[in-house]
């Protein structure tokens, strides 16, 4: 269908700004204390990237990508969040602080120097591309490295976990601008298999709390005093 | 270019008129969420008139430059005034003379001559006081910089009301993630610079707990009720490069007749009352930092105003 080029580019830049908003809930991944926080703002970033989705879905005029963000919102933002709520038991969720390597500010300046890094990374690949790739693939990348640094900068085990989906949803953002086109098939493979990873993990999170008392796992490499 | 000089005059004087006004109204709105009553909304201008009928008691001890800091809070804020787009869109006479980093600087001058005096008297409070508003200022600049920065970066101008036609014209550049990130950093700006809920608790009298209001602690008189009101006017010229510049650049007169700019003064009011809303919201829900955590809450405004520039890269 012929897309008006105003339309065109209202839709580019609404595009861009669910990037910007992504990358600020990369910011929120480091920044929070809580656990529970730490799941909402993962629910907000899927809903973020299923809103890239839908947007480039338009732009790309490709109903690929539309199912793709129905596939996320209904994987990455309510089934998942529900997953690890269920099985993780609730006092693991009370806990006030997340224990972490460094503190929030200090945390947030080595995201934030990872997020500048990613564009430089990207900067010789851009030109060729069409537009709407020159913010998903600098903000997926960010995405990627923030999720890394999360997942080395926490000693909970959950926010470890919302780390390595966080790295997920990072390549996701990238890859719906890179390959538009991309089938079913692969989308729905990748899909279930962050459910599986969620699984495993909430119940192996579960086995370490019964098992040692605390899913603090970074004072886990350590012998016991007594 | 006398009636440009006129709408400078009549931009003046509708900050220093209706200052008081808007924190009269800020404060009832906060009370009245929280049901109660709360005073009336042209209180603030019966404590003006009050505080310039009584005496003045400075200590001793103390220097010119406590007696010089009520003029320069008093002073600061109508010069950035001059340079800022508060009725009209197009430049006054002025408006040239400084640009945002200017205005910024003025504003910091302000409160370094605040926190000095402060200091002056020898009151263990105002120099906690001082030093901890030193501390969120300091954390602060950055914020303020690459905010202007970002701005400037993306319309080519540093002078407001040039920056300001660049958010206007094509609906799309609303949207830009830049812009989005940039009102989001400010507002956090505005929130930490005017000493709102979530850094400050605005209304309280507890000295051991004062960042901003310590720095009214030791006036009285005609000294207290420019302190105060040059507070006011600070509040309001923030809220005004907020909302005229940043968010909603809309409303202001676009031609030179005096009734156009006559009828922006209703509309800029009630924007600004717009703003006090989502202000009163913020505050009503939040809690106050502890004082560690405003590091942090700067930091994000820091993080957000670079990821403003990041977005807006490409």
């Amino acid at each position: 269908m012929i897309i008006p080029d105003s339309l065109h580019a209202t839709v580019t830049q609404l595009n861009a700004l669910t990037g910007g908003l992504f990358l600020l809930t990369c910011f929120g991944l480091v920044a929070t204390r809580q656990i529970l926080a730490c799941l909402k703002i993962f629910i907000g970033q899927s809903v973020f990237l299923a809103g890239s989705a839908f947007f480039l879905a338009f732009l790309y005029s490709s109903w690929h990508l539309f199912a793709v963000g129905v596939i996320t919102l209904a994987g990455k933002a309510v089934i998942l969040p529900w997953l690890l709520k269920k099985l993780i038991r609730h006092d693991v969720y009370a806990r006030r602080e997340v224990s972490q390597v460094f503190n929030i500010p200090t945390s947030l300046l080595i995201a934030l120097g990872l997020a500048v890094f990613s564009f430089f990374v990207v900067r010789p690949l851009l030109p060729p591309l069409p537009s709407p790739v020159w913010i998903n693939l600098p903000m997926g990348l960010a995405g990627l490295f923030i999720g890394a640094f999360v997942i080395s900068a926490r000693r909970e085990a959950i926010p470890q976990v919302i780390g390595i989906l966080a790295m997920e949803n990072g390549a996701l953002f990238a890859g719906v601008a890179i390959a538009p086109t991309l089938s079913l098939i692969s989308e729905l493979a990748a899909a279930f298999d962050t459910l599986i990873v969620a699984l495993v993990f909430g119940l192996l999170i579960n086995r370490l709390h019964q098992h040692a008392g605390t899913t603090t796992v970074g004072n886990l490499t350590a012998l016991k005093e007594d | 270019m006398t009636q440009r000089l006129l709408f400078n005059v009549i931009q003046v004087l509708v900050v220093m008129g209706f200052a008081p006004l808007m924190k009269g109204v800020l404060i009832r709105m906060k009370e009245r969420v929280q049901s109660r009553q709360g005073p009336s909304i042209l209180q603030p201008y019966r404590d003006l008139s009050k505080l310039f009928h009584k005496d003045e008691v400075v200590s001793d001890r103390s220097s010119w430059i406590f007696r010089i800091t009520p003029y320069m809070v008093f002073a600061t804020p109508i010069f950035v005034t001059l340079l800022i787009p508060v009725l009209t869109n197009y430049p006054l006479f002025f408006a040239f003379m400084g640009d945002m980093l200017g205005g910024g600087f003025i504003l910091a001058l302000a409160g370094f001559f605040a926190a000095l005096a402060a200091v002056d008297t020898g009151n263990p409070f105002g120099a906690m006081g001082a030093s901890r508003t030193r501390m969120v200022g300091f954390l602060a600049e950055p914020v303020f910089m690459m905010v202007f920065f970002t701005v400037s970066y993306d319309a080519h101008s540093t002078i407001p009301y040039i920056v300001q036609k660049y958010w206007v014209s094509p609906a799309s550049h609303f949207f830009t993630p830049s812009h989005v990130l940039v009102i989001l950093s400010f507002l956090m700006l505005i929130i930490a610079e005017t000493g709102s809920i979530p850094v400050d608790n605005p209304s309280g009298h507890f000295e051991l707990a004062m960042i901003d209001e310590s720095k009214t602690l030791e006036y009285s008189g005609r000294g207290a009720a420019l302190m105060k009101w040059g507070g006011q006017m600070k509040f309001f010229v923030l809220m005004c490069i907020f909302l005229n510049v940043l968010v909603s650049p809309w409303g202001l007169a676009s031609s030179q007749d005096i009734f156009a700019v006559l009828l922006a003064i209703p509309l800029v009011l009630f924007k600004i009352f717009l703003f006090l809303l989502v202000l009163v919201l913020i505050e009503s829900s939040l809690s106050k930092l502890r004082l560690f955590r405003i590091t942090e809450f700067l930091t994000a405004a820091f993080i957000t105003s670079v990821a403003a520039i990041l977005a807006g890269l490409f």
